[in-house]
């Protein structure tokens, strides 16, 4: 892309949120400018790349000059930062599709609480990003309205369900940038677009206003370049809020502060059960290096054992279905959403908006989680699972007596193929096996760059900690990525 | 545990879903495949297991979550409306159920 000599000349590249918000605030660079600079990267790049839903050029800029009046004589911690937020978070009057032909053209009229405490803290919202359907899926391919394609190789997936939300910051689009999680679909789209990815603890964030998948595992989570705008975004929107009687009522530290901690002496444990068969020699490889990397910095490293680890993606694809079937029957073409025009009764009208309205995998959770709710069968499939959470939420208190923090894959393998998987769901479910426990335990974990293959694709790795000790992460990646940062092949876009 | 379509149409009848009949073949297989891999729970001892269907359901949260029963500020009506497929006289319209 060919940017203007004035943006050349002022180095405007958009990848540093912290640089973003010195220059706003100091007015060096006004907020218009940087939302001018991002929607420019959109024109080059989108069609490319496929990532956004939605994005209404002059009210980014309206805002921006917004940010620009409120800004002078103050500071505020995201002056004109850009952000990418994903489309099943709810904005004011700003389309939000959740990725779905149901919700097509479906306006909010009230904003997450997430996004009102970004824009208080002036950042300025420029799209939505494309996601699988309702959050679900691991590449971004069940969205029924785009495909998003991986910035390192156009014909992989960038990863999901937050697929758009991770390649928008990869390609410098935005800084930063908002996706969700319930079983890895930021710290897997993270690993495959080498950024880093956040998922905080359940209940750090609100979950108000981020369409509900399964209540208790969703978050809301933060995608940046690096450990610092990480936690500079994570300051801005954890908390407790009243909106959300499941968000934490615990004090928010100071995550600047916790991230320029040493990380010499910390006791990292690398848990047997996650190197396992399925993990790509390549990946594994990548991972081991990184493990010595941090044992170099001064942490001891030690083994530790996960021991229902295997049980892990049985277990989350009954919950999560279980209270995606729940919270999905509110699509019934009476209040919001797509209506079916033709239709014998109420009954049929239900059915044929459902049935028309939604794709394929939102059909298979929903009627998964409808079987294992059903009476004769809830015993068996719901009861048990919530059962054997407790027991995966065990194996992590255990391996927390002994250490600080885990490492980890992320993912099995690198970006695969666009289509690769697609026919054989299992297949799709059984690579969210390294992420799914951290969501049933509640426990925070990020991805971070790594490496990358021979072949030039990312590989994150994966550090995880108790609940609540998200500056434990943030230091840890701090400490690694400045002695050990990673370089890839340059993006085309 | 074997599913059969017949089984596959009841729980489709209860998530009021509809799947024409190559749908309902092809979803049926896939359905058994998930079935099959998720049966491996049924090898957990989970006999003196407490259940957990949520993380935050700690002593310490509770204290937190009960508030005053106030009147607060709400949506007006025609935001509620403006999404809804067929709104009309301050109502959502369904089809006639009566």
């Amino acid at each position: 892309m060919r940017a203007r000599t004035d943006w050349n000349e002022k180095n405007m590249n958009l990848k540093d949120a912290h640089r973003i918000r010195d220059t706003v605030n100091s007015g060096e660079i006004s907020a218009k400018e940087w939302a001018d600079a991002a929607l420019e990267r959109i024109d080059a790049v989108d069609s490319d790349l496929g990532v956004f839903l939605t994005v209404e050029p002059e009210s980014v800029r309206r805002r921006a000059e917004a940010v620009d009046r409120a800004v002078k004589g103050k500071s505020l911690p995201l002056a004109g930062v850009p952000v990418t937020v994903k489309d099943n978070i709810s904005t004011r009057h700003l389309r939000t599709t959740c990725g779905s032909k149901i919700l097509e053209n479906y306006i909010p009229p009230y904003n997450a609480t997430a996004i009102d405490l970004l824009e208080k803290a002036g950042a300025v919202v420029v799209g939505k990003a494309n996601c699988d359907e309702f959050a679900m899926g691991s590449s971004t391919e069940n969205s029924a309205l785009r495909v998003t394609r991986n910035p390192y190789d156009p014909e992989r997936v960038p990863g999901g369900s937050s697929g758009g939300s991770a390649v928008a910051v990869a390609a410098a689009i935005t800084p930063v940038a908002l996706g969700s999680e319930t079983g890895g679909s930021v710290r897997q789209p993270a690993s495959f677009c080498s950024v880093l990815g956040l998922k905080p603890t359940y209940g750090r964030v609100s979950r108000y206003g981020l369409v509900a998948f399964a209540s208790s595992l969703d978050c809301i989570a933060p995608i940046a370049n690096s450990p610092k705008d990480i936690a500079l975004l994570l300051s801005v929107i954890a908390g407790r809020d009243d909106h959300d009687a499941t968000s934490a009522p615990f004090e928010v530290p100071d995550y600047m502060l916790e991230l320029q901690q040493s990380v010499r002496g910390m006791k990292l444990g690398v848990p047997r059960e996650f190197f396992g068969e399925g993990l790509d020699p390549e990946v594994q490889a990548i991972i081991e290096a990184g493990i010595r990397n941090a044992e170099s910095l001064g942490c001891e490293v030690q083994e530790v054992s996960l021991p229902h680890t295997k049980y892990a993606v049985s277990d989350y694809y009954i919950i999560a279905p279980a209270e995606a079937s729940s919270n999905l029957a509110r699509y019934d073409g009476v209040k919001y959403g797509y209506r079916s025009a033709e239709h014998d009764d109420l009954i049929d009208m239900y059915r044929k908006s459902r049935s028309r309205g939604f794709g394929p995998e939102v059909k298979r959770r929903i009627m998964l989680g409808t079987y294992a709710l059903s009476s004769g069968y809830y015993d068996a499939y719901y009861g048990r699972a919530m059962k054997v959470r407790t027991l995966i939420k065990r194996d992590y208190d255990k391996a927390f007596e002994k250490v600080d923090a885990l490492l980890s894959p992320v993912s099995p393998t690198p970006a695969f193929k666009i289509g690769e998987k697609t026919s054989d769901p299992l297949a799709m479910y059984l690579s969210d096996i390294y992420t799914v426990t951290a969501n049933l335990a509640g426990i925070p974990a990020l991805s971070l760059p790594c490496g990358f293959t021979k072949q030039g694709l990312p590989v994150g790795l994966q550090i995880l900690t108790k609940q609540f000790q998200e500056g434990t992460l943030l230091r840890l990646a701090e400490g690694y990525m400045n002695a050990f940062p990673v370089s890839g092949p340059p993006i085309k876009y | 545990m074997a599913i059969s379509r017949s089984e596959v149409l009841k729980i489709a009848e209860l998530a009021r879903l509809h799947f024409n009949e190559e749908e309902l073949d092809a979803f049926t297989v896939q359905f058994q495949d998930l079935l099959d891999y998720i049966e491996q729970l049924k090898q957990v001892d989970v006999d003196a297991i407490e259940p957990t269907s949520h993380v935050s359901l700690t002593k310490e949260f509770e204290k937190h979550i009960f508030r005053e029963d106030e009147v607060k500020p709400s949506l007006p009506v025609e935001e509620s409306l403006a999404n809804a497929p067929d709104p009309g006289s301050g109502h959502f319209r369904v089809p006639k159920v009566i």
